[in-house]
C-alpha cells in the first residue's frame, strides 16, 4: 500500500522534469503505424483519428505508464476505486499488454498532483475511458520498448518477443524494461491505434484474478480515508443545522470551550465546527455545542404526499429527446400508465470522511470524492485560493453509489484546516448528518402510453418523464453544502440537464426496442424541493422500471409472453442474446406457477451504450402481510470484453441486491421542516433475513469487444423485474416504488 | 401447582368430601361433555361479502389471532405455536380453512360457539389459553365477520402438535369445572352512563383485544383474579404492567398518550413498546384510527399513573453497586438517554420509565439485554441490546443504580438472580 | 489510564472511561478493523468480540471492559497468515467496498466459535444486525459457510482437503 505522506512529496512536475524525458520519434519504431518515417513532427501526424478512451484528453504516454530503472511499473489512472474492483482490473489490463507480472505493477489512482484528469469516476465510464486508455498506452509502451531493444540488439523488431518484463532475442540476448528506459520517461504522444494482444492469448485479462485490495481489508490494513492517520492529526466535527433553511440565532460556546481536548471552535455564519485532540472529545464537544446552539427554523420542505403533483406543477424545460412519429399510430388497443419513484438515499455504510492539511500556503485534502479535480476546483473557489495550491488525493471510502456527502466532507476538512493551519484535520460525518444532508436520488414521475396493433406489435409509443437534475456535483463551490452555510455564502448555480445520449432524469428514457412511432419527452425541473444529485444509474433506475413494467402490461393486454414480446421488438443481437440466456437459464418456458408465487422478467442496456443486462426473478408474496421475498434471481450480462468476470458478477449481484433494497423498502421521509429519515431505524434497508435464496449471474464474454460500463446496469431491470413478478404472483400491478409490504397489502386487499 | 395445594380432608369431613366428589361428577357429566352440533355445510370462500371479510380482518387484528395461531416462521394462522403455561404446553391450533387440519369444516354456528362458549366443533371444551372468557363478549355480527375473514384465508395443511399437559388437565372435560368456577358467558353490554366512544373502547378492550388476559394476575388455576383486574400480569416472560391505579408509570397515561403508544409504539414520556406489545402495536396499525382511540380512551379511564408517585425513602440500597452502576450509565446509556425524546435521536429519560418503576426488575433487565428493533423492513423505535457488552455483574449494578437513582423506589430484591435467570432463559430460546 | 486486553495483549490507554471502545480501538490503538458506521448499534460495522460474544463497540464504554478479553479482526490473523474466516473471504472475493466486512467477520467468528456447524439459516439470522449496502450478502454467506467447513475439517483432524 502506498504511504500517502511519502507520496505527497513527489510532484508530477518533479518527476516529469527531473527524471529526464525520453523524446522518441516514431521513426525509430518501425513496428508502429507510421505515416512519415523521416518527419520530425511525426508525433503530430500520429494523432490521426480520436485517441482511444481518456488518451484523447491526456495523450502523453508517461501520464499513464512509468517504468523505473529497476523495471518496476507504475500505472496512473484518474479514476478512483469505489469498491467496484477497477484497481485490479486496470492492473490486469496493463499487465497483459505490457507483458509483465501482475504483481510488478503499482497503480496510482486519482490524485490532482500525479494522475491524469479523468473527471468523475461515475457513469460506469471507468473501464470504457480509463481502462481503454491504459490498455492502449500499455500496448504502445510495449511496442516502444521493443523498438528500443531492436535498436540496441541491431535486430529487426519483428524477431523479438516480449515476456515477463523483458524483450528477448532468439539468440538468447535479453533486456529488461528498466534497462531499456535507463531511468528516462516515455514522453511520447499516443497514437490512434495500438497493436493490442490477440484476446486468445490473454493470460491475465479475463482470468480470475483476486482483487488487490481485499486482503488488506480483511486483516485491518489501512484501506480507507477513515483509516488515515498523520502525525499531529486532530479531529473535528461539524454542528449541522437541524433543517434546511435554519439560521443560527445564538450559540454559547462557553461550556464546550472548556471541554477536555478542545482546541478551537469555528463559527462562520451558520457554519459551526469544533476541533479537538482526540476523536471522542470532538464528538462530545460537538454534542455539547449542538445543545448550546439555538436555531431559527422555518418550514421549507413540501408536503410529502403532494410531491409527485408538485414535481409536475413546477416550471420545467421540456425537450423531445426522440420523435419518430411519422403518423399517428393506428392501434387496436391503447394503454396508459403512470409510475412514481420517491426520493431515495445513497446511505453509504460509512458516513463521509476527509482529512486536510493547510501548510505553507498550500492545502492537501485526502478524500473519497468521485472527482478529485472538480473538487479541487470547488475548494479553491470556496477558499479563494489558486487551484495550483490545492491538492486532492483520492483514498477509498465506503461505497458511495454516486454523489453522496464525500465532497462535502472534503470541503469541511478544507474549511477547518484553513482555520487551523499546520496540523492535519480529520472530519468524520455522523450518521444523522449523512442521512439528512446527503443529496438524494430525485423523486420522479413518468407517464407511458402505447398502442398495440392487431398482431400485438407496438404501433405507437409515447413516454414522458418529469425529474430534477441528477447532478449537483462540485464543480461550483455553490454545490458544497458547507459553502452554502458560510457568512458569505456560495449559492448553487441553476442546474442544467445532462445531454443525451447519457442523460440525467432522461437516462434510458429511450428504450432499445424498435417501435414504429415513438415520442419521448424529458421535462427537466430545475427547482429542487430537496437536495438531490446522482444516485447510481441516475434516471435509468426509474425509466427502466417504468418502461419494463409497461412492456409487461402491454404483454398482458396482448396475451403475449413477456420474454417473447421483448424479442418481438428487439433487433440488437447482443440484447437478444442476454434476453434469451436469462430466460433459458431461469427456466422461463417450463415455469410452473404456484399459489403465492410469480415470475418476472426485465431487460435494459445501460444508457443504450453500456452493458446489456436481463434479469428474471421468482418471488413469493405473503398474502396476510403483503411481504414480497425474492426466491431466486437469474441474470445474464454482456459487458464486452470481460477483464475480470468475477468483478462483473460481483457488480451485478450487488446491483440486484441494492436495487431490491431500494425497490422493496426505501423512501426518504420528511415533514415541512426536516428530513425525518435520520438513521437505519427510520430508513430501513435490506438485511440478511430478506436476501434471496440464490442469485445467479451469467457473464457473456465478448473477447476483443470494447469494455462496457457495468456498475449501474442492474438497478433498473431489478426494479421492473420485481414489479412484474409481483404482478404475476398477485394479479395486481403496482406502479409506485417502493413495493413495501403495506403498499402490496393495500393493493391485494384482504 | 394446582392440586398439590389442597389439604388432605380430615375424618370428619370425609363424608362431606364424598358428597362433594359425587356432586362434582354430576356437574362434570353435565357440563363436561357437550353435544356436537349438527354439521351444517361450511360455505365456500367465494360466498363471503368482501366488505364483511375486510371488517373481519380488522377485528382479527384487534384480537391478535395471528400471534397465538402462527408458529415462528410459520404460515399465517396455521397453528403450531407453543404457549407455555404453568400447566404445561398448549399449541395454538390451525385456524386456516383446511378441511382436515384446520377449521375448513366448521360452520358459522360452530365458530360462534367456540368464541362464545369455548367449545369446539366436536363438543369438547377448549382450554382457556384461548381467551373465550373475553371473546364471549364479542357480538354475533363481529364473530361472523371474523369467521368470514378466516374462511377466506389461504388454507394450509398442518397438523397441530398434541398438547403436553399433566394429568388430569389433559382430559378436556376437566375444563368444565374451571368454566363452572370462572367462566361468565355473555355479549358485552354497554354502560348507559358512559359515552359511545368509551363503550366502543370497553367493548374492544374487554372483548377482542383481551387486554386483561395479560395485564391481570391469575390464580392457581390460571383464571384472572377479577378483583385485581388490570393490576398487572404476565405474558411470554414479560411483566405486563398494571394499567389501573396500581400503575408504576411515573407519568400519567392520558388517552392521547395511550393512542400515540398504541399507534406508533411510543409516546414522549413512556417506554417504547417492547416484547409482546410490539406485535399488538403492529396489528393496531391496520385498524381504523377511531377504534384505537376508543381503546386508548377506555384504558386511560382505568386510571393508570394518575396518582402521584409516592417518593418512598430509599432503603436497603447497595451504595457501591449504585456507584458502579452510575459509571456504567454514564458510558453506555447517557449519550442517548440524557437527551430525552424531545431531541431527535434521543431516548427516553429514564425517570419516566415504567420498567424502572415496576414491582420487579424483569422487564428492565430484558430490555437492556436484548434491546428492541422494528420488524424487518419496518420503521420504528430502536434500542441496541447490551447483553454481550455488559457482564451479569455490570448489568446488575446498572439496574440497581437505575432503580435507586432514577426510579426513587424501594430497592428490588434479588436483582443478581433475575439477571442470571434472564441470561439462562435467553440461551435456552 | 485504563488497561485493556486486546487480542491477548495488555494495552494501556489514556482515555475517558466513558469513551466507546470503537474510538479507543481506532484513535488510540490505531486498529483499523472496527469501523464507524452509525454510532448507535444499528449497522454492525463496529462489531468486535468481548469474552467470546459479538458486541457493538460503538456503544460499549471502555469502563466496562477492564479484565475482559477483547478480540478484533487483527487478532484473527495477518495478511501473510490469515485466519480461516479471513482466508474464506479472500477465496470467495466476498467484498465490494469492503467497509462492512470486518464487522461481518467478527460476528461470524463469534458464531462459529460457539456453533461450528451453524446452518445457512442460522448464519443469516446471526448476521442480521450487520448491514451491507453494496449487496455482497451472497458472497458473505458463502464465505462464512466455507470457513465453517474449513474450521470443522481442522478440528476433526479431517485432512480430506478443502471443499469445492
Amino acid at each position: 500500500m502506498i504511504d500517502p505522506v511519502a507520496a505527497a512529496s513527489v510532484s508530477r512536475r518533479h518527476f516529469l522534469a527531473g527524471g529526464g524525458a525520453l523524446i522518441v520519434s516514431f521513426s525509430l519504431l518501425p513496428r508502429l503505424l507510421c505515416a512519415q518515417e523521416n518527419d520530425r513532427n511525426a508525433d503530430a501526424e500520429q494523432a490521426k483519428g480520436p485517441l482511444p478512451g481518456s488518451l484523447k484528453d491526456e495523450p502523453m504516454l508517461d501520464s499513464w505508464i512509468r517504468i523505473d530503472a529497476d523495471g518496476s511499473v507504475i500505472v496512473f489512472t484518474g479514476k478512483a476505486e469505489l469498491g467496484q474492483g477497477i484497481k485490479t482490473a486496470f492492473i490486469q489490463v496493463a499487465a497483459e499488454e505490457l507483458s509483465v507480472d501482475f504483481n510488478r505493477i503499482n497503480l496510482i489512482t486519482a490524485d490532482t498532483q500525479r494522475t491524469p484528469n479523468e473527471g468523475y469516476t461515475a457513469g460506469s465510464h471507468s473501464m470504457q475511458d480509463s481502462g481503454t486508455a491504459i490498455m492502449n498506452a500499455a500496448a504502445q509502451v510495449r511496442e516502444i520498448l521493443v523498438g528500443l531493444a531492436a535498436r540496441r540488439f541491431d535486430i529487426s523488431a519483428d524477431r523479438l518477443t516480449v515476456q515477463n518484463g523483458e524483450v528477448r532475442a532468439e539468440d538468447g540476448r535479453r533486456l529488461g524494461y528498466g534497462e531499456l528506459v535507463g531511468g528516462q520517461q516515455l514522453h511520447v504522444r499516443a497514437q490512434a491505434s495500438s497493436k493490442l494482444k490477440d484476446p486468445r492469448t490473454h493470460s491475465i485479462v479475463g482470468k480470475p484474478v483476486e482483487r488487490v485490495d481485499i486482503p488488506g481489508k480483511v486483516t485491518g490494513g489501512v484501506s480507507y480515508v477513515q483509516d488515515l492517520r498523520l502525525p499531529g492529526m486532530v479531529h473535528a466535527r461539524v454542528v449541522r443545522p437541524p433543517s434546511p433553511g435554519a439560521r443560527l440565532a445564538m450559540m454559547d460556546t462557553g461550556a464546550a470551550d472548556k471541554m477536555p481536548g478542545v482546541l478551537k471552535i469555528i463559527r462562520d455564519g451558520n457554519y459551526i465546527a469544533v476541533i479537538a485532540e482526540r476523536e471522542f472529545q470532538a464528538v462530545t464537544a460537538m454534542r455539547a455545542l449542538a445543545t448550546a446552539a439555538s436555531w431559527e427554523e422555518r418550514p421549507t420542505l413540501p408536503a410529502q404526499d403532494d410531491i409527485y403533483s408538485l414535481i409536475q406543477r413546477l416550471p420545467s424545460q421540456d425537450t423531445a429527446i426522440l420523435d419518430t412519429r411519422t403518423m399517428l399510430g393506428a392501434g387496436t388497443r391503447t394503454m396508459e400508465a403512470t409510475y412514481r419513484r420517491p426520493y431515495q438515499m445513497h446511505g453509504s455504510i460509512g458516513p463521509s470522511c476527509a482529512v486536510a492539511l493547510f501548510r505553507d500556503g498550500a492545502l492537501t485534502v485526502w478524500t473519497h470524492s468521485q472527482g478529485v479535480y472538480p473538487l479541487r476546483k470547488a475548494i479553491a473557489e470556496m477558499l479563494r485560493l489558486p487551484a495550483e495550491r490545492v491538492r486532492c488525493v483520492h483514498m477509498e471510502g465506503s461505497g458511495c453509489y454516486g454523489h453522496n456527502a464525500a465532497d462535502d466532507a472534503g470541503a469541511d476538512a478544507a474549511l477547518i484546516a484553513n482555520a487551523f493551519p499546520g496540523r492535519p484535520v480529520r472530519v468524520q460525518w455522523m450518521r444523522e448528518e449523512e442521512h439528512t444532508s446527503e443529496p438524494y436520488g430525485p423523486a420522479m414521475i413518468t407517464k407511458a402510453r402505447a398502442a398495440l396493433d392487431g398482431d400485438g406489435i407496438v404501433a405507437d409509443w409515447q413516454y414522458e418523464v418529469w425529474s430534477n437534475t441528477h447532478s449537483t456535483r462540485p464543480g461550483p463551490a455553490g454545490y458544497l453544502a458547507s459553502a452554502q452555510l458560510l457568512q458569505t455564502p456560495f449559492t448553487p448555480p441553476p442546474p442544467t440537464p445532462i445531454p443525451q445520449p447519457e442523460g440525467g432524469g432522461d437516462r434510458n428514457a429511450i428504450p432499445l426496442y424498435k417501435f414504429r412511432n415513438a415520442r419521448i419527452v424529458h421535462h427537466f425541473v430545475p427547482s429542487m424541493p430537496l437536495r438531490v444529485s446522482a444516485l447510481r444509474s441516475l434516471g435509468a433506475y426509474m425509466n427502466i422500471f417504468s418502461i419494463e413494467s409497461f412492456v409487461d402490461e402491454l404483454a398482458k393486454a396482448a396475451g403475449a409472453d413477456p420474454v417473447e414480446i421483448r424479442l418481438r421488438h428487439m433487433e440488437d443481437p447482443r440484447a437478444r442474446d442476454v434476453i434469451r440466456t436469462a430466460a433459458e437459464r431461469f427456466g422461463w418456458a417450463a415455469y410452473q406457477p404456484r399459489k403465492g408465487r410469480g415470475r418476472g422478467f426485465a431487460f435494459a442496456r445501460y444508457k443504450n451504450l453500456g452493458a446489456y443486462v436481463a434479469v428474471a426473478f421468482e418471488v413469493e408474496v405473503e398474502g396476510e402481510s403483503g411481504r414480497v421475498s425474492v426466491a431466486r434471481a437469474m441474470a445474464a450480462v454482456d459487458s464486452g470484453q470481460a477483464v475480470n468476470p468475477d468483478g462483473i458478477r460481483n457488480q451485478i449481484e450487488g446491483g440486484i441486491l441494492q436495487s431490491l433494497s431500494w425497490s422493496l423498502y426505501e423512501s426518504v421521509t420528511f415533514d415541512s421542516m426536516r428530513i425525518t429519515s435520520r438513521d437505519w431505524s427510520s430508513y430501513p434497508i435490506l438485511r440478511f433475513s430478506a436476501v434471496p435464496e440464490r442469485i445467479d449471474v451469467h457473464v457473456i464474454d465478448r473477447p476483443g469487444q470494447p469494455f462496457l460500463g457495468t456498475g449501474e446496469a442492474a438497478q433498473g431491470p431489478t426494479a421492473a423485474c420485481l414489479a412484474n413478478a409481483v404482478a404475476d404472483a398477485t394479479g395486481v400491478r403496482i406502479r409506485e416504488l417502493p413495493l413495501t409490504s403495506k403498499r402490496v397489502k393495500a393493493a391485494i386487499g384482504v | 401447582m394446582a392440586l398439590n395445594d389442597l389439604e388432605a380432608p380430615s375424618h370428619r369431613s370425609a363424608f362431606g368430601a364424598l358428597a362433594a366428589v359425587l356432586l362434582g361428577v354430576a356437574i362434570f357429566w353435565a357440563f363436561g361433555l357437550q353435544q356436537a352440533l349438527s354439521a351444517d355445510e361450511p360455505p365456500s370462500g367465494s360466498s363471503f361479502d368482501p366488505a364483511l371479510v375486510s371488517k373481519g380482518a380488522q377485528l382479527a387484528a384487534i384480537g391478535n389471532c395471528a400471534a397465538c395461531h402462527t408458529a415462528p416462521h410459520g404460515k399465517p394462522f396455521a397453528g403450531g405455536r407453543a404457549l407455555r403455561t404453568p400447566f404445561g404446553t398448549i399449541y395454538g391450533t390451525n385456524i386456516t380453512p383446511d378441511p382436515d387440519t384446520g377449521i375448513g369444516q366448521w360452520s358459522q354456528a360452530d365458530f360462534l360457539r367456540a368464541m362464545h362458549d369455548g367449545v369446539d366443533r366436536r363438543g369438547r371444551h377448549l382450554y382457556p389459553a384461548f381467551p373465550y372468557d373475553h371473546f364471549t363478549r364479542v357480538t354475533d355480527e363481529d364473530v361472523d365477520a371474523i369467521y368470514a375473514f378466516l374462511m377466506t384465508r389461504d388454507l394450509v395443511r398442518a397438523e397441530t402438535p398434541r398438547n403436553e399437559l399433566a394429568f388430569p388437565l389433559n382430559i378436556r372435560a376437566t375444563v368444565g369445572i374451571w368454566k363452572l368456577l370462572y367462566f361468565r358467558r355473555g355479549v358485552f353490554q354497554p354502560a348507559p352512563s358512559e359515552n359511545a366512544q368509551w363503550n366502543r373502547g370497553a367493548y374492544l378492550a374487554e372483548g377482542l383485544a383481551h387486554c386483561a388476559a395479560c395485564h391481570t394476575p391469575r390464580n392457581f388455576l390460571g383464571a384472572e383474579k377479577k378483583r385485581l383486574d388490570f393490576t398487572g400480569g404476565e405474558s411470554a416472560g414479560w411483566h405486563a404492567p398494571a394499567l389501573n391505579a396500581a400503575s408504576s408509570a411515573p407519568s400519567p397515561w392520558t388517552a392521547d398518550r395511550l393512542f400515540a403508544y398504541l399507534r406508533q409504539g411510543m409516546d414522549d414520556v413512556h417506554d417504547a413498546a417492547a416484547g409482546p406489545m410490539a406485535q399488538v402495536v403492529h396489528n393496531l396499525s391496520q385498524v381504523p384510527e377511531e377504534d384505537v382511540r376508543a381503546i386508548a380512551l377506555y384504558v386511560a379511564s382505568l386510571g393508570g399513573g394518575q396518582t402521584p408517585q409516592r417518593r418512598a425513602s430509599v432503603s436497603g440500597v447497595d451504595t457501591q453497586a449504585v456507584e458502579r452502576g452510575a459509571a456504567i450509565y454514564a458510558g453506555a446509556c447517557a449519550s442517548c438517554h440524557d437527551m430525552g425524546r424531545q431531541v431527535l435521536g434521543g431516548a427516553l429519560e429514564l425517570s419516566l420509565s415504567t420498567s424502572v418503576a415496576m414491582p420487579a426488575p424483569g422487564n428492565l433487565i430484558r430490555i437492556i439485554r436484548e434491546g428492541f428493533v422494528p420488524a424487518d423492513g419496518e420503521k420504528g423505535p430502536w434500542m441496541p441490546g447490551f447483553a454481550g457488552a455488559l457482564t451479569d455483574r455490570q448489568l446488575t449494578d446498572l439496574v440497581i443504580y437505575l432503580r435507586a437513582h432514577v426510579g426513587e423506589k424501594p430497592a428490588w430484591d434479588g436483582v443478581a438472580g433475575e439477571v442470571e435467570k434472564a441470561a439462562r432463559n435467553k440461551s435456552r430460546e | 489510564m485504563i488497561t485493556l486486553n486486546v487480542n491477548g495483549q495488555p494495552r494501556q490507554v489514556d482515555a475517558d472511561p466513558a469513551t466507546p471502545l470503537l474510538y479507543v480501538l481506532r484513535d488510540h490503538l490505531e486498529l483499523n478493523g472496527a469501523k464507524f458506521g452509525c454510532g448507535v448499534g444499528q449497522c454492525g460495522a463496529c462489531t468486535v468480540m468481548v469474552d467470546g460474544e459479538a458486541i457493538f463497540s460503538c456503544i460499549t464504554p471502555v469502563s466496562v471492559l477492564r479484565d475482559r478479553q477483547i478480540k478484533t479482526i487483527e487478532g484473527l490473523g495477518t495478511i501473510d497468515n490469515p485466519g480461516p474466516l479471513q482466508r474464506a473471504f479472500i477465496e470467495e472475493q466476498a467484498a465490494q467496498c469492503g467497509y462492512c466486512i470486518a464487522g461481518m467477520i467478527m460476528r461470524a467468528q463469534a458464531l462459529l466459535e460457539k456453533n461450528p456447524s451453524a446452518s445457512e439459516a442460522e448464519i443469516r439470522e446471526t448476521l442480521s444486525p450487520n448491514l451491507c449496502r453494496c449487496g455482497t450478502h451472497m458472497r458473505i454467506l458463502r464465505a462464512v459457510g466455507r470457513a465453517a467447513r474449513a474450521m470443522q475439517n481442522t478440528s476433526t483432524g479431517n485432512t480430506k482437503g478443502s471443499d469445492p
